[in-house]
């Protein structure tokens, strides 16, 4: 396991102009996270943390201020350029899966490998695939289709399609925002064992109950960074998973 | 390079909305369909014109008596009787390059043998006639030379002329009667069907233009003369010669009007070949209508795949995808519905015009060129309306992408 930091943000803003309005969604927030860690950024709606996550995606540029990935600038880069960092570095989960609608498990999940410059014959794409599926336990699935599989399946395939690059760091934009309670916490657990495998992942989440599997809690309002403190009553997901498992039983 | 990656994504996508690529591809399918079915009738067409000029036989020089004004009234050509036989002589004498001449005159008569008659074209010509217009005989042998110099009483039917008087018996040897004159029948012609005109050209009977002048047609004049050249490099100097000939017998003066008209077949074939042309022109600038509007099929499905595949689209660039992919991916998706599409049409067009060729009688005629063209045509159909798309598609902010509902 490497160590140092993964993410490092320097006075980031970010200003979005419609028509006459300036809109100052991220106003200077500066940010460390370690290999290893697992954040929640939490916050209100338009309180810049969604804004915030799309720059440490790589899926947008602050307006000012500078962004070190893994100790490289990528504040500056082109379109094509952050395509490349964000295919190599970074894994993205989303609240609605966003898996491509009659397309196989197996086949979402090597999306990413499509795009990359490593030369891999179907027979290794599909071996790769089936692998980190059965890591996220849907051995068995590979062929079933979005459609066939319950919203928590669909999160893992999206979770695999994540993990397939071996990125250094995970996205997870309200993972949960679309599951049930009893799922959610399935979802943690699987996102906590990553973490015990030393996978950093950044995690945005306006629940507090879900922000308490991670290892640290970000919190912004007005584009700032509130409060960021390390969890002190962490839940476990596979302990919560019992409980509820009891709970349901002795009714 | 990444072109591999491309076209099994893209091929992944199309198969993924079957029924909508099979639709799309459609419009392409119809499109070449068409373009191939009308090329290939208007080929056709054209093929057959083409033949029928050339059993006029080859390098002939046709030269028509000129017209006449009399009271007012215009004659067509023919009607002056300004060519003599005398005309004819001097061509044969005179103009270098000439192989064979053929005087001619006609008329339609009234023709019977037995109990049975038949209304008739009379032709009547040298015996170079049947080598002249490369029209050999299926039975019996033509007259002589001999036969038009004494004007004897024979002559050469028609395969429909003979059909209709003697049926299925053999007509060589049989005495036809016409004018009351007795003619003895020496062959019957090779049927050659109908004239580009839509006139029965076996509907004839063939005479020594002398036996037809002194017994059928009257009249000390020709209708016409047909000449052919040795090869077509002497035709046009033939044709000078026999216009400064036939001016100089005629005795008319520098500046007057020729009175007599020379035509060539290069000429004649010329103007029958510019009609089936125009044709040709015509019914493939139809099928290329629908081609283009195929087309346009193909522009408007991509279209709204794009903007239903947004939220698609999106998380391919947020995996690592960059513009150029996604260019290529919707680029190839239309270009793979318009060249499949255009080789299915390709066969469905072929199919098409020997069904018409054999059930419509039409003649059709689909080269190994209009083919090729037709397919690449389809691909650069493809090209030209996924580019706009594919563009719109490869321009799309991620973020806005996955956001997109």
């Amino acid at each position: 396991m490497k160590n140092g930091e993964v993410v490092r943000l320097i006075d980031v803003e970010k200003t979005y102009r419609t028509g006459e309005m300036e809109v100052r969604a991220v106003r200077g927030v500066s940010l460390q996270i370690q290999r290893g860690e697992f954040v929640a950024l939490m916050g209100a709606s338009g309180s810049g943390k969604s804004t915030l996550m799309n720059i440490v995606g790589c899926l947008d540029r602050p307006s000012a201020g500078r962004y070190l990935l893994d100790g490289a600038d990528v504040s500056g880069l082109e379109r094509d350029q952050l395509a490349d960092i964000r295919n190599r570095q970074i894994g993205f989960v989303f609240q609605n899966f966003n898996l491509l609608p009659r397309t196989s498990a197996r086949e979402n999940v090597e999306l990413p490998l499509l795009y990359g410059d490593h030369r891999l014959s179907n027979a290794q794409l599909r071996e790769k695939a089936d692998r980190v599926l059965a890591s996220v336990g849907l051995e068995g699935r590979e062929d079933h289709h979005p459609s066939q599989l319950s919203g928590g399946q669909q999160q893992r395939v999206a979770i695999a399609r994540a993990l397939v690059n071996d990125p250094e760091v995970v996205l997870a934009d309200e993972p949960t925002g679309n599951l049930d309670s009893r799922t959610s916490v399935e979802i943690m657990g699987i996102f906590q064992q990553l973490n015990d495998r030393g996978i950093t992942i950044v995690m945005v989440t306006h629940e507090t109950d879900i922000a308490a599997y991670a290892r640290r809690n970000v919190i912004m309002r007005d584009g700032v960074v509130l409060n960021d403190s390390a969890v002190t009553r962490r839940l476990d997901a596979q302990t919560e998973l019992e409980r509820i498992t009891r709970s349901t039983t002795e009714r | 390079m990444r072109l591999g990656s491309t076209l099994n994504i893209a091929f992944r996508a199309l198969r993924r909305n079957k029924l909508r690529s099979v639709l799309t591809a459609l419009g392409i399918i119809i499109g070449v369909a068409a373009v191939i079915a009308m090329v290939g009738i208007g080929n056709g067409a054209k093929a057959q014109v083409e033949a029928q000029i050339a059993s006029l036989g080859q390098n002939v020089i046709l030269i028509f008596s000129g017209s006449t004004t009399s009271s007012g009234i215009r004659t067509g050509w023919g009607g002056a009787g300004t060519l003599k036989i005398e005309d004819a002589e001097a061509i044969r004498r005179e103009v270098p390059g000439v192989t064979a001449v053929s005087e001619e005159v006609a008329s339609t008569t009234q023709v019977a043998a037995g109990n049975q008659n038949w209304f008739t074209r009379i032709y009547g010509e040298s015996a170079d006639y049947f080598d002249l217009r490369q029209w050999p005989l299926a039975d019996g042998a033509p007259f002589t030379p001999q036969d038009v110099r004494s004007a004897n009483k024979v002559c050469v039917v028609g395969h429909t002329t003979a059909t209709q008087i003697y049926g299925n018996d053999d007509p060589v040897g049989q005495i036809l009667r016409i004018k009351n004159v007795p003619f003895t029948i020496t062959g019957v012609l090779t049927p050659r069907g109908l004239s580009t005109q839509g006139v029965d050209q076996d509907d004839v009977v063939v005479m020594p233009y002398t036996s037809a002048m002194k017994r059928v047609v009257g009249g000390t004049t020709l209708r016409n003369i047909n000449v052919q050249a040795g090869d077509a490099h002497q035709i046009d100097a033939a044709q000078q010669q026999i216009v400064s000939l036939l001016r100089q017998r005629h005795n008319i003066r520098p500046g007057r009007d020729d009175d007599f008209t020379v035509r060539n077949q290069q000429e004649i074939a010329e103007a029958a070949t510019a009609t089936s042309r125009v044709m040709t022109l015509l019914l493939g600038a139809i099928a290329g209508v629908s081609l283009v509007v195929g087309g346009i099929g193909i522009m408007n499905i991509m279209l709204v795949s794009v903007t239903e595949r947004t939220r698609e689209i999106g998380v391919r660039l947020a995996v690592g995808a960059h513009g150029r992919d996604i260019l290529t991916q919707f680029l190839i998706e239309a270009v793979s519905l318009s060249s499949i599409g255009g080789l299915i049409g390709i066969i469905f067009g072929v199919g098409a015009s020997k069904l018409l060729s054999i059930y419509a009688h039409c003649p059709t005629l689909i080269s190994i060129g209009s083919i090729a063209l037709s397919f690449f045509v389809s691909a650069g159909v493809g090209v030209f309306f996924g580019f706009y798309p594919a563009r719109e598609a490869a321009r799309l902010d991620p973020i806005e992408a996955l956001r997109y509902e």
